[in-house]
């Protein structure tokens, strides 16, 4: 739509692509497949051929990533299990913690000390949050520097999609193996085996309630349950400063019988298969709820795996979208449910819309989205097959389609750190702009996920913040990263370029100006 | 790494120092601090339009240890060690409001304007969800859709967009945070700044070429959205809310909260057309340790 504005307003102007229809349809892909064209990405992918880019792209396995393994090479904690991660960075601060208030409690003084007003430097506290930082670290430096560009786009959106919050409890410490684990290996793989890695991971089971959910009536009701007490505080800012809880601190907590928790349920069919309008009741949303009873966490303070606990299982008979499951089934009714669900045509419609958004635009075709889903169900869900129909359609490759999608600010920091060829030495203010630019980084707190429409990032105060952050990044004023001076600051914008763009951009005092106003400018914020 | 959402802050300090201070706010039970309305009712005839401000004192306190029902004889039963003394009865006794209940002690900056009429108390309201998640209860209080978890934007958000603006401004709804809060996350458009004076470029030789690139830009979206966007930081600038220091004796805290507050009550002497204002304050979060007329 835009493309057609422009060249109704008679200013296209050849930017790095020129009027050159092909070279337009390969901005479009590198704005689509990666995260925004590199020096040098137009014209390798011009030789290689746009189709056989995509099809290397959806095939990651065969790509060399040396690069990104090596610039990752020196990270503590992102090959550690949660386990390990809970045991060498969580527990040990909580007791050091723990201990410090015994001495202070013991010496007389108050049981909340004073702390530092600079916490942030409390060494402590650092190595609690060593996970979280070097885990949102490695999320820029793959998308950045990856040569598997489709796969870390794709763990973005699936991560996205499988929304589990760092800022609820110990889920800070499950997400590094949730996203190593759980979601890269199966974004081009079947989508069953993306549901129910889901379903088990305690990333989920603790996000979502569903460790705590139980069938009422069970025999679980007058057993001490290890690892069942109440869990962190809100913005997570308080968690770590407490010890860690023994018992119930009040007897009446001890007594509440546990109950089913249809948290989990309720957005498995809402969010993850078969969308609000997928055709589905709350007594259904009931029936799956109680399916999951006993899907739970071996020891959640601990880093544990999943466990299903018979004890607290509801082994009755439950109807689920129509489909009966057996009584008796055990562990076995959970998997039922994902069977079921992920074979309904409104998932492989659910799913097929929601990734033609991320890749096409906004409100994307029927025609489009009507022959992903029937691919989809084909298929059993498989990923790849779906993802190629979508890459290799007419309406994806619509110079129609072109610079509709505005970018999150995701999208934006990487883009602009890709299109100036930015060496990152330390990523953590790149994570701090993502703050800034309000998509703090794993802390998206509703299940939902961030949204994916233009409205959801356009408003003055983030217009605002990206200007500023085109600003700091050229300006040589982010630490830890080193953009270099472009020669013609006019081809970071990637594409077509206005009358007024560039010539804002020609009047710039200073190279990093220039920059900066090409990264800031309207035609930017689109891909 | 984001720092404030995944380390502890000293944030029983935070409370404690504030409760000493005696500076306090709580809205989610009626409270307005009194500097603050101090230098509201001073504010003249500029300001005679309501203005809501919405302050999320994030954890969970103890209700019945704020506004205390010393009354009730099953409150000093329940509570053997816990709970505070009758009024006038012991060093720690509670303020008495009605007969009934009485603020704690803590709390006799409120008393005057409780005994003014100026001040509500909405006790014993809360989430009827009973999850036992913090990170949950909040999320519900600020969605206020409790049990509902994918609700996709917050309260105050809904607020704005079915309340008839007063007049356009990007400064009707402000969160004195650095990240918009989920309260005011949706349609409605809202600013977060953790300072005012955040809101402009860092560089101001770049307005001139930004806002050239903007205003003729033939995106109509970003056309828009960028117009505003320089409409206000010239209005944020000649207003200078900076220049509004406080009167009628408030001291604001030097907490970041106080200093929240004291930018609301310059934006709001700088009629830039803030109608909901947003500031937020951690560790109310009692159930640890918990005392009685200490906190």
């Amino acid at each position: 739509m835009l493309a057609i504005a422009l060249a109704s307003a008679g200013v296209i102007h050849p930017g790095a692509a020129g009027k050159d229809p092909d070279s337009n349809v390969a901005l479009h892909v590198l704005n689509r497949v990666t995260f925004g064209p590199r020096p040098g990405d137009l014209a390798r992918i011009q030789q290689l051929g746009v189709d056989r880019f995509i099809d290397q792209q959806l095939h990651p396995e065969r790509i060399d990533d040396s690069e990104v393994t090596r610039r990752l090479d020196g990270f503590q904690t992102l090959h550690l299990s949660s386990s390990d991660i809970a045991q060498r960075y969580e527990i040990p601060a909580l007791q050091e913690r723990r201990e410090r208030q015994r001495q202070q409690t013991a010496a007389g003084k108050p049981a909340d000390p004073p702390s530092p007003p600079d916490a942030a430097m409390d060494p402590e506290r650092q190595r609690a949050n060593l996970p979280m930082i070097e885990l949102a670290e490695q999320k820029i430096v793959r998308a950045v520097y990856s040569d598997r560009q489709l796969q870390e786009v794709l763990t973005d959106f699936w991560f996205n999609h499988f929304n589990v919050d760092a800022r609820k409890g110990p889920a800070r410490y499950m997400l590094t193996e949730y996203e190593r684990d759980v979601i890269r290996p199966h974004v081009l793989g079947h989508f069953r085996d993306l549901l129910g890695a889901t379903a088990k991971s305690p990333a989920m089971l603790f996000y979502l309630d569903n460790w705590m959910s139980a069938d009422p009536k069970g025999p679980h009701l007058d057993r001490a349950r290890p690892g069942m007490r109440r869990f962190g505080t809100g913005s997570g800012q308080a968690r770590a400063g407490r010890p860690l809880p023994s018992a119930p601190a009040n007897p009446q907590q001890a007594r509440r019988p546990m109950g089913l928790n249809e948290n989990y349920g309720r957005e498995l069919l809402e969010l993850h298969t078969l969308g609000v309008d997928g055709g589905y009741t709350q007594k259904d949303v009931t029936e799956v709820a109680r399916a999951f009873t006993g899907w739970t966490i071996e020891n959640p303070r601990r880093g544990g795996g999943f466990r299903f606990a018979p004890a607290l299982h509801d082994d009755g008979e439950k109807v689920v979208l129509g489909h009966r499951i057996k009584a008796g089934g055990g562990e076995r009714d959970g998997e039922d449910v994902l069977d079921i669900i992920a074979a309904q045509p409104s998932t492989a419609r659910f799913i097929s819309t929601k990734l033609a958004r991320r890749f096409v635009s906004d409100n994307p075709p029927d025609a489009l989205v009507n022959q992903m889903a029937s691919t989809f169900r084909k298929t059993d869900g498989d990923l790849r097959a779906v993802m190629t129909v979508l890459l290799t359609s007419k309406e994806f490759l619509s110079p129609e389609v072109e610079r509709v999608k505005i970018k999150n600010p995701f999208e934006f920091v990487v883009s602009s750190l890709r299109a100036t060829g930015a060496s990152i030495e330390d990523a953590r203010p790149l994570v701090r702009a993502m703050q800034q630019l309000g998509m703090p980084l794993y802390q998206c707190q509703p299940p939902t996920g961030y949204k994916d429409s233009a409205d959801t990032w356009v408003n003055t105060g983030a217009l605002v913040n990206r200007m500023n952050v085109a600003l700091t990044l050229t300006s040589g004023r982010t630490p830890g990263v080193t953009v270099p001076v472009t020669t013609d600051p006019a081809t970071l914008v990637g594409g077509n370029v206005s009358d007024t763009t560039r010539s804002t951009i020609a009047k710039a005092q200073s190279g990093p100006q220039a920059m900066a106003l090409a990264l800031g400018s309207p035609e930017f914020q689109r891909r | 790494m984001p720092r404030r959402g995944l380390e502890e802050t000293p944030d029983m300090l935070n409370r404690r120092a504030f409760l000493r201070d005696g500076a306090f706010a709580l809205v989610s039970l009626g409270f307005a601090p009194s500097f603050l309305q101090r230098t509201v009712a001073a504010a003249g005839p500029r300001s005679r339009d309501k203005r809501l401000i919405a302050i999320f004192q994030r954890g969970a306190v103890d209700g019945l240890s704020v506004i205390v029902p010393y009354g009730e004889a099953e409150y000093h039963r329940l509570r053997p060690t816990i709970a505070l003394g009758r009024p006038r009865t012991t060093a720690d006794g509670v303020l008495d409001m009605d007969g009934f209940f009485g603020f704690n002690p803590r709390l006799s900056p409120l008393a005057p304007i409780w005994r003014r009429g100026d001040l509500a108390v909405v006790h014993a309201c809360g989430s009827p969800d009973s999850t036992r998640s913090h990170f949950d209860a909040q999320d519900y209080m600020e969605t206020a859709t409790p049990g509902v978890k994918s609700t996709p934007d917050g309260w105050l958000n809904r607020y704005l967009q079915v309340r008839h603006a007063e007049r356009e401004s990007a400064f009707r709804a402000v969160a004195l945070t650095p990240q918009m809060p989920r309260m005011l996350q949706g349609r409605a458009s809202a600013v977060a700044m953790s300072q005012i004076a955040q809101f402009g470029l860092r560089s101001e030789s770049m307005n001139e070429g930004f806002e050239a690139q903007y205003a003729a830009a033939a995106d109509r979206v970003l056309n828009g959205t960028g117009r505003e966007a320089f409409d206000a930081m010239k209005t944020l600038k000649s207003a200078d809310p900076s220049r509004y220091q406080p009167e009628n004796g408030a001291a604001y805290p030097q907490s970041a909260f106080g200093q929240a507050l004291k930018q609301i009550a310059q934006l709001s002497k700088a009629d830039v057309g803030l109608e909901v204002a947003f500031a937020e304050l951690g560790g109310w979060d009692t159930h640890v340790n918990q005392g009685s007329s200490q906190g």
